[in-house]
């Protein structure tokens, strides 16, 4: 019977690619090896291999076909002595790609519950009021937040000399994540370095070239790694101006992905948001959309102080409106309302925006209208924001993938509680990751997570309903 | 790639078997003597203003090993870069900082250098190139890599000198230093002043190797063993090592052999080791002691000594009477400089 082959999951959080290229022709013998075709992820231009052998009988998606979903056949293989005409006996598409192997599988359509990483094609494009830094009837352009945050450093580049970033794979390979794709060629080797493998030490050395005046921005792999040189951060960049009254300061970025990708476990899946917002000296940023993380990646360049900069993996390919404007620069220390209500305020930030604004669309649909405010940046913490809008809701709800305990939401929860005590109709509630190491299997990471449909419960709870 | 160039193994403890170290000149010896003086002195008088209870926290003592920063300082030019841990007082007064302004961080007043929000571990003075003065052990080595880093991104000559201890030699942190240091070819001396104790521990009962001067040989760094306590072999072998760095050859590694005389910090009881020892050292290879020897048999007067002394004493003393007559920081320093 004829085998399908279908478009492979080459990377955690793919959910579709581009198919760049067939390297066979229909007919051609195939054996198992064979380099096929070529996929194109929004990371990295990957060689898809044969594992079972035969005729290459029809391609199913032409070759320059984009946005291809995973798992969907791409074309089919006969087996020794069948031919054209056996095509349509297709059944099972029981054939793998070696590289597919420990993907995972596409979101079941059926699933009702908010997935953890929202499919490619779902992803929920927030609805951004637009900044007040932008004039009106200024051009958008759609991007991707990779590419908003590859513009916003290659901007910073070309304004200022001192401005360079170091990191590994940032250099050659273009970036483990694609994020540092092209500056190579544009900025050369001195200014966008590969190093070894070795976070604390060269998250030291940044620090050093920092303190002589020197503008680097390290690019942590993951923020997982960043632990490794978590000293430099703050016994280094974060304390050193204080220590040393007001002489010594240190204008660095520490950037890279943060919190839970998809299926990659336990010590690949943690969230540092309230690690680092614990730590005076630092500034704490957290974008969600497109636009943010340009706008606030290119003042975390210019902030003289260390600024940490937590992408998140799940949200790069995500595309969203970037205003066409020479210089986009987003005040960090700012939070936005993203969407504007008067029954409940729902408070998150990063990829817990994505809960956070599809909970908010199913509780309109109840007839409960959530205001939706997305923090940005955690540290300094935009309190005025979160507690005017709590004065006029009376309600609150925290939503972060991080743990519950001394995270980010029990901060929110205090400040509410401290300035706004009097305006609460019910307690702050929040909805966190769950108090575990992040497990591997899909259904349990699923539930370790946070879910737009934890969010509607605590909303409609805390609004009595 | 191509061979290593440089045999590491070869160079190590040429110089100590090279015989005596080249002579300094009387102007030499005397600006040795005073510098050197100054830091005994200002730390003998910071050991009595602990005990007094004026200097609090951790205050580690230099006292022993004025030669290595005396002699590095004096191969280094403007614009070169100093970086050391906690036992920072005698590099900062080498480095031309004010005594009075040191003495005062250290008595945690607003003339301090940090203006008393440092301490004894963590003073700057960018005016005169010294970044600190950093507590946690073996941290310097990489941010005085990055000090490197930034005078090769800025194609000037300038060095970075990134002291450390033998304790801190043994942290992961500097191995990554290393590597990316020879890596990229960056100018950065590495001073390694093995004072035979890292707090309580011996060196033999710390390190595998404890021949510092080797701990490059992986990275293809030179390294040599130089007598610490003479500082004209350190000046000597500073220079070797500035040049190599100024030549853009990459990292250069000194193990200034020399000896704390007190303990690890003013908490001490230095249990771990003789009275004998210390004394041993003291009579047999003080630095000050041997530029004054030197001078002497150079018919220089015990009174034109004796007047550098005096000349010293009154620094020192003006230092301490105005870290104990400056005022506290004011209370709303408090919440000053966390942010620029």
């Amino acid at each position: 019977m004829p085998i399908q082959v279908l478009m492979p999951a080459l990377s955690p959080t793919m959910e579709k690619g581009n198919l760049a290229k067939w390297l066979k022709k229909e007919g051609e013998a195939i054996k198992s090896g064979d380099v096929i075709a070529e996929i194109e992820t929004d990371k990295a231009t990957m060689e898809v291999e044969a594992t079972d052998e035969g005729t290459l009988g029809k391609i199913l998606i032409p070759e320059g076909t984009a946005d291809v979903a995973v798992n969907t056949p791409i074309a089919t293989i006969l087996a020794d002595g069948e031919t054209a005409a056996d095509l349509g006996k297709v059944a099972a598409p029981a054939a793998e790609m070696k590289a597919a192997q420990s993907a995972p599988p596409a979101e079941p359509a059926a699933s009702v519950q908010a997935s953890p990483a929202p499919t490619g094609v779902a992803a929920p494009h927030s609805v951004a009021e637009p900044d007040p830094e932008v004039p009106a009837g200024t051009e958008m352009v759609t991007q991707t937040i990779r590419e908003a945050l590859r513009d916003a450093m290659a901007e910073e580049m070309r304004r200022d000399g001192d401005v360079f970033i170091m990191g590994e794979e940032v250099a050659e390979y273009q970036g483990a994540y694609k994020v540092t794709q092209g500056l190579l060629q544009e900025f050369g080797a001195r200014r966008v370095m590969d190093t070894p493998i070795t976070e604390h030490g060269f998250a030291g050395i940044g620090v050093g070239a920092a303190m002589a005046g020197l503008k680097p921005i390290v690019e942590f792999m993951t923020f997982n790694f960043a632990m490794q040189a978590i000293d430099q951060i703050i016994n280094s960049a974060a304390k050193t101006l204080y220590m040393s009254g007001g002489q010594m300061g240190c204008s660095i970025v520490f950037r890279g992905p943060n919190g839970a990708a998809a299926r990659v476990a336990a010590q690949h899946s943690q969230d540092y948001s309230s690690w680092y917002s614990h730590i005076p000296g630092l500034k704490v940023v957290a974008p969600y959309s497109a636009a943010d993380a340009k706008g606030l990646l290119k003042a975390a360049i210019r902030d003289p102080n260390p600024v940490i900069f937590l992408e998140n993996e799940v949200l790069y390919g995500h595309s969203g409106e970037v205003p066409k404007l020479d210089d986009y620069v987003i005040p960090i220390g700012k939070a936005r309302i993203a969407r504007s209500g008067k029954d409940v305020t729902i408070i998150s930030w990063s990829n817990g925006m994505t809960y956070a604004l599809k909970a908010a669309d199913e509780l309109a649909k109840e007839g409960i209208e959530a205001e939706v405010i997305d923090l940005r940046t955690l540290r300094p913490m935009d309190t005025d924001t979160i507690i005017a809008s709590v004065k006029k809701t009376g309600r609150a709800v925290t939503v972060e993938e991080g743990w519950a305990q001394s995270g980010v939401g029990a901060e929110i929860a205090a400040r509410i509680m401290e300035h706004a005590f009097d305006y609460l109709d019910a307690p702050v509630t929040r909805v966190s990751g769950k108090d575990v190491p992040m497990p591997y299997a899909a259904n349990l990471e699923k539930l370790a997570l946070p879910s737009a449909a934890e969010v509607v419960q605590a909303a409609k709870s805390v609004c009595y309903r | 790639m191509a061979a290593p160039k440089k045999t590491a193994t070869k160079e190590q403890g040429q110089d100590r078997d090279n015989g005596p170290p080249p002579e300094f000149t009387r102007e030499q010896e005397l600006a040795a003597l005073r510098d050197m003086l100054l830091i005994r002195r200002f730390e003998e008088k910071a050991g009595q203003l602990y005990g007094m209870g004026a200097i609090g926290g951790f205050c580690h003592l230099y006292i022993g090993q004025e030669a290595v920063v005396v002699g590095m300082q004096m191969a280094l030019k403007e614009g070169d870069q100093v970086i050391t841990g906690y036992r920072d007082h005698g590099h900062m007064l080498a480095c031309g900082m004010d005594a009075k302004g040191v003495m005062a961080e250290l008595t945690g007043r607003r003339g301090g250098y940090s203006k008393g929000k440092g301490g004894s571990m963590h003073m700057f003075s960018m005016e005169k190139n010294f970044f600190g003065g950093h507590g946690i052990v073996g941290a310097q080595v990489s941010l005085g890599t990055g000090l490197a880093l930034a005078n090769r991104y800025r194609g000037n000559d300038s060095v970075s000198v990134a002291y450390f201890g033998d304790g801190a030699a043994n942290q992961g942190q500097v191995y990554e230093s290393f590597n990316m240091a020879e890596l990229w070819k960056l100018p950065v001396i590495y001073v390694i002043e093995n004072n035979r104790y890292a707090m309580g521990t011996a060196v033999s009962r710390a390190s595998a190797q404890t021949d510092f001067s080797k701990r490059g040989i992986s990275f293809n760094i030179p390294g040599e063993q130089v007598d610490g306590m003479d500082v004209r072999a350190v000046k000597a072998a500073g220079e070797k090592a500035v040049a190599w760095c100024r030549e853009g050859k990459g990292p250069y590694i000194l193990e200034m052999q020399t000896y704390r005389y007190r303990g690890h910090s003013m908490s001490d009881p230095a249990k771990y080791r003789t009275r004998e020892e210390v004394e041993k050292v003291r009579h047999d290879q003080d630095p000050i002691e041997q530029v004054r020897n030197r001078l002497l048999a150079a018919k220089v007067s015990e009174q034109d000594l004796k007047a550098i002394d005096a000349d010293v004493r009154k620094i020192v003393n003006e230092a301490a009477d105005f870290a104990q007559a400056d005022p506290e920081p004011d209370a709303a320093e408090l919440y000053t400089d966390v942010y620029r």
